[in-house]
């Protein structure tokens, strides 16, 4: 049934998303790290700070099955309904969708009547899915104007080419493959989009073949892992240009446009560069800033984090070799008001925080330690715990005040950076308005056998909306 | 009143239904502002505004012209029964389930918008909603018998329903651009 009055969760533009008030519960996918009899669940946390509970797990939703490899999950309808080309007023903030990319199964949870303890309310097998789509491994959703987008990282195989389907935002029936004329593109992972653009933006990890059994080093060493960006129209669904960032430059992963949609340009996170096993941040942009309407799409690297020189017999098997720890830039978030991004470095354990006001040259403004495949850095709150994993999922609050991440990463690649087994905790930083940041003190969730992967808050985050006004000047 | 006329009130009425299609976010003003924002100019606001009434008028325009031509041949009945059966189910149709034209483009041109604002209007039944008025709706009657006329209306003529149309049109027109 149609709502009378628009979704109060739904934000004309990123501005006026940010004065909504704050998140009171978090979502959070909880992964069992396979064998241990476990299912996976939907986790919730109390992320109200004057709650008597606040900081702890509140809901636990369990899934019929385990191993599914729960990835990022999205909401079915944002902001996004508010966009003037097809308002869609109506519509309801209500349902998680949330896809594994180890099953290729979608879960669909209604979060509506108890917030705390969702329901399931579908489950769409496998067989349906590459029956419907084509594709295995459904790995990101995201709502758009038009119903729900996902990406998937493999053909009915497992190997390419991977790329988007569409789903219905309210009966979630799967529409079908989005692409009309993929051109070069093979790889896939991630996807997002500049609304007032009329653009698509996709990146590159691999096929479900090549990341299944974990990092495969011939892949690697052979540049074999994505390397590219790939630009849309968002529109007409074709592929109109291919971004190399060069082959060296292996997994190019979480992508972040600006959210104000006048802005042509974003960022995105690579994870390892073969040259010294640094990682990088890169910025696409639009040349005259996209006044154009086909004006050309590049990208260049603004940000480098080397990686640390250590001691081999801290080191798993794999980096012995290098002796060294890759950053490994697994994630990366973007403020609402597009001034701060976060990076989460799953393998040094930092999670850095960067003023791109602008965004060509980025400031590093803030820098904390948890975790780490050397540092093993511990949370505040129990300062003699060594922590493995690292800072991985980040989400950051609409109103850009708080942060939350998780430290695990995906299973079988877990295993080869942290042998030890990833003990998965979820932590939360306070962000200070004109840079710097601290950990909450207050915040240090543990999860028993479970690994904690991607957050989504109550009402909308810096991941989850996008939006077709800019500010009113 | 002879046959395919169409009293004053029927004429208030299409310019009253003419302002509350445009006072309808989903029908145009709300995308000719969001592109005046996108683009920093007052005058792209201004500049949609004329194809988002033409693609109206269409919508509009088409619906009402069928329905005249229908109605020189079919007995009034004919046509006013099926059309108020149609209009009640979509209205309940979209109260349960709101289904839109796909439409993801925000760069428009004149030809796209144009194109937008008719399928905009005709998938939410705009062209239906004008009908029953010219179809001989109460007020309709209403006015002929207070005119001392004595026969059950008839659906307008393609000449009323374009004039019709227009009324319409103006009306809509007038409130976008107060809107806006």
């Amino acid at each position: 049934m149609a709502l009378m009055r628009p979704d109060p969760t739904f934000y004309p533009s990123p501005g006026m998303a940010m004065q909504a008030p704050a998140e009171q519960l978090a979502y959070v996918t909880l992964l069992n790290a396979g064998g241990n009899g476990k299912k996976d669940a939907m986790g919730v946390v109390d992320v109200a700070p004057g709650s008597p509970e606040y900081g702890r797990l509140v809901g636990h939703v369990e899934f019929p099955h385990g191993d599914n490899e729960l990835h990022h999950f999205g909401w079915n309808a944002c902001s996004a309904c508010l966009c003037p080309q097809a308002p869609h007023a109506h519509m309801e903030r209500r349902y998680l969708i949330v896809p594994g990319i180890g099953s290729s199964r979608i879960h669909i949870l209604d979060a509506k009547a108890s917030p705390r303890q969702p329901k399931i309310v579908k489950v769409i097998e496998p067989e349906e899915f590459i029956r419907k789509t084509g594709y295995t491994s459904p790995h990101t959703i995201h709502c758009g104007p038009d119903g729900v987008y996902g990406s998937a990282l493999g053909s009915a195989g497992g190997d390419g080419p991977g790329g988007i389907f569409l789903m219905t935002a309210d009966t979630f029936e799967l529409k079908g493959q989005w692409e009309r004329d993929r051109g070069p593109q093979h790889l896939a992972y991630d996807f997002w989009w500049h609304l007032g653009h009329d653009t698509m933006v996709t990146s590159e990890w691999g096929t479900p073949n090549m990341v299944k059994d974990g990092v495969n080093a011939e892949l690697l060493l052979g540049g074999k892992y994505g390397h590219k960006l790939h630009v849309w129209d968002l529109d007409t669904r074709r592929h109109l240009q291919e971004l190399d960032l060069g082959a060296e430059q292996q997994m190019v992963l979480e992508l972040r446009p600006a959210h104000d949609p006048k802005k042509a340009y974003g960022f995105v996170g690579v994870v390892v560069s073969l040259k010294d096993l640094s990682s990088s941040i890169w910025m696409w942009s639009r040349e005259d800033g996209g006044q154009r309407k086909n004006g050309k799409w590049a990208v260049r690297k603004v940000a480098e984090i080397p990686a640390e020189p250590a001691d081999p017999a801290q080191l798993p098997p794999l980096l012995q070799g290098f002796k060294a720890v890759p950053p490994l830039v697994t994630d990366i978030n973007l403020s609402l008001d597009d001034r701060f991004l976060y990076v989460s470095c799953w393998g040094t354990g930092e999670f850095i925080q960067y003023d791109v006001s602008d965004p060509a040259h980025p400031k590093k403004t803030g820098s904390v330690h948890l975790g780490g495949i050397v540092r093993r850095a511990a949370h505040p709150t129990k300062p003699r715990q060594a922590l493995n994993g690292g800072p991985q999922m980040v989400e950051i609050s609409r109103d850009g005040k708080r942060a939350y991440f998780t430290n695990s990463l995906y299973t079988p690649w877990d295993e080869q950076f942290y042998p030890d087994g990833v003990k998965s905790w979820m932590v939360k930083i306070d962000a200070h308005a004109t840079g710097g940041m601290k950990i909450d003190e207050r915040f240090f969730v543990e999860f028993d056998g479970l690994r904690a992967h991607q957050v989504r808050l109550e009402g909308g985050d810096a991941s989850s909306d996008s939006y077709c006004y800019s500010e009113a000047q | 009143m002879t046959h395919g006329e169409v009293g004053t009130t029927a004429l208030w009425v299409m310019l009253l239904l003419g302002a509350y299609h445009g006072i309808n976010p989903a029908m145009g003003w709300l995308f000719a502002v969001a592109l005046g924002m996108q683009q920093e100019k007052a005058s792209a606001v201004a500049r949609s505004l004329v194809p988002i009434a033409i693609g109206h008028a269409l919508a509009i325009g088409g619906v009402v012209l069928a329905a005249a031509f229908l109605g020189t041949a079919l007995p009034p009945g004919a046509i006013r029964y099926p059309v108020a059966a149609v209009l009640i189910g979509l209205g309940t149709y979209c109260l349960m389930r709101h289904r839109h034209p796909r439409w993801v483009r925000m760069r428009v041109g004149f030809r796209d918008l144009t194109a937008w604002s008719f399928l905009m209007a005709s998938s939410h039944g705009a062209g239906l909603m004008v009908l029953p008025v010219l179809l001989g709706s109460g007020a309709v009657e209403a006015a002929d018998h207070m005119a001392g006329h004595n026969h059950t209306s008839a659906p307008a003529s393609p000449l009323v329903g374009l004039l019709a149309t227009g009324v319409h049109t103006i009306a809509f027109t007038g409130i976008v651009t107060l809107v806006m």
